[in-house]
């Protein structure tokens, strides 16, 4: 027993699962005695719900149209925050011009014109596809920005003076300096772009991810809720994990 | 950054809204573009001005207040004791941070859904997700800042014989104060952000619900109108809070 102890003490993951653990363990209990069945369900009858949720072809096609929509949006944020991002960091004029405008677009609160995405692009994919694509292109831009800046430019120098040429400067001297704010803003992006996808996802109830949520509420059906926010969290959860990997690896060199 | 940068900077900003103004002004006013997708200028103008003079926002702006000070209240409240508790213990905070951190990165809005079929659609749902996604910043700052005292100035106050509440407000406050406060600030925001965003996918009230009303019934002049109002109302709030970190940072 002391031994199992002294073993989770050097583990912090041990404490982590079990909170986990106790969570749902707790949430199992209130769940099956106090709980109203018309408004929660167990963790166990969410899983026992997935089954069937799978099986029902609408749901699943609203799930593979989001995971389309995120990866659309997700390599349009990161495409266009390069195409924009490396000029606007490279030269100082394009920098003190246009980054400011840049922030300016930043700062404004986004779910304010949600609506208006709406409008333009209509209620199908188009606009949840727009409106995570604003949301991650910002964080993308900002970060490859200052990961192209904050290179010192002796470093050019010093192998412009060895004799590089231009392409070589770019591939050993300025693209591994600029990897690991590439990560970064692949991360902060794919945060960002969860977030634009899922609100607009969740704001038509006329259709996708947004229809089953309401129609699940309104008729009554915690577990299918739980379990398509389950899926979903899930998902979210994997593409944060894997842009984070790749984040920690792409930094690990300068270690 | 220096001040005439800076100087520089907002006037740029400035030379693009009126860019934006501009040809908002007069591809709309010469019917370049639909009106019903975007309206004139002067006709958003006068809306705009229409919402501010017959103060028609105060009903919408009262609710998303008191959703905004409930939600943010439970977010402190949680955040900051929680944050402390897990910053006590090295072994706390190395098992329970990168929880706490990996659920901050997810979409939590995700969860709206289940808090309207708990909370109903009015503003208990609104108040709970601000106060979920609110928590996030303020734990973790919470965290940072009173799990990263230099250990040095602990055992240095302890034996100069500092009790423990000597202790709490004399080395761990002062040193951590900053780190949360940036922290409570982004709590706001994040807060103020998500119940507009709750607002928005499903409610009766509040300033989020009537740019969605306004939008339904094709008002999209009085729309347009909201939005900007919106807008204004949460930047007001964003350098409220900007200036209110930088006295208390000032003040310590």
């Amino acid at each position: 027993m002391t031994r199992l102890w002294a073993w989770a003490k050097r583990r912090p993951v041990v404490a982590r699962i079990g909170a986990i653990a106790v969570f749902l363990a707790l949430w199992e209990l209130i769940a099956r005695t106090i709980g109203d069945p018309l408004f929660m369900a167990a963790p166990t009858q969410v899983v026992a719900a997935l089954g069937p949720l799978y099986g029902e072809a609408d749901v699943v096609h609203a799930i593979w149209t989001t995971l389309w929509e995120l990866g659309l949006a997700f390599a349009l944020s990161v495409a266009v925050g390069l195409l924009v991002g490396v000029p606007i960091g490279l030269h100082r004029a394009s920098n003190e011009s246009l980054f400011p405008i840049v922030m300016l677009l930043y700062g404004i609160p986004q779910i304010t014109i949600l609506p208006l995405v709406v409008l333009y692009f209509g209620i199908g994919p188009e606009s949840r596809v727009a409106f995570g694509f604003t949301h991650g292109v910002f964080p993308m831009i900002v970060s490859i920005v200052a990961g192209v800046q904050n290179f010192s430019p002796l470093l050019v120098t010093s192998a412009k003076s060895m004799g590089a040429s231009d392409a070589q400067v770019f591939r050993h001297v300025v693209f591994p300096q600029m990897v690991p704010a590439f990560f970064t803003g692949m991360r902060l992006g794919m945060s960002a772009v969860l977030l634009g996808v899922l609100l607009a996802e969740l704001y038509s109830s006329q259709g996708g991810i947004g229809h089953f949520t309401a129609a699940y509420t309104q008729t009554f059906q915690p577990a299918n809720l739980f379990a398509l926010i389950a899926t979903l969290a899930a998902m979210a959860i994997v593409m944060n994990e894997a842009v984070r990997r790749g984040e920690i690896r792409s930094s690990r060199w300068r270690a | 950054m220096g001040s005439r940068r800076r100087l520089r900077a907002h006037l740029i900003q400035a030379a693009f809204v009126a860019t934006v103004l501009v040809v908002w002004y007069v591809t709309s006013t010469r019917g370049m573009v639909n009106p019903l997708i975007v309206p004139a200028l002067p006709q958003v103008w006068t809306e705009f001005v229409v919402i501010l003079t017959r103060g028609l926002f105060w009903s919408d702006l009262r609710i998303t207040l008191v959703e905004l000070a409930c939600g943010y209240a439970i977010a402190v409240g949680l955040g900051c004791s929680l944050g402390y508790a897990v910053s006590r213990a090295r072994y706390a905070i190395r098992a329970f941070d990168p929880l706490l951190a990996g659920l901050a990165a997810t979409p939590v809005i995700l969860i709206y859904p289940l808090y309207v079929m708990f909370f109903g659609i009015g503003m208990g749902s609104k108040i709970a997700i601000g106060g979920t996604i609110g928590f996030f910043p303020i734990v973790l700052s919470t965290i940072a800042g009173f799990g990263n005292v230099e250990p040095l100035y602990l055992k240095a106050a302890r034996s100069m014989g500092a009790s423990g509440a000597q202790l709490f407000r004399s080395v761990l406050f002062p040193a951590a104060f900053p780190v949360v406060l940036g922290g409570l600030r982004i709590g706001f925001i994040v807060t103020f952000l998500s119940i507009l965003g709750a607002e928005t996918l499903t409610s009766f009230s509040g300033l989020g619900h009537q740019i969605v009303a306004l939008g339904e019934m094709m008002d999209t002049a009085k729309m347009y109108g909201y939005i900007v109002f919106v807008v204004v109302i949460a930047a007001t709030l964003n350098v409220t809070v900007t200036a209110l970190e930088r006295r208390g940072r000032r003040a310590r």
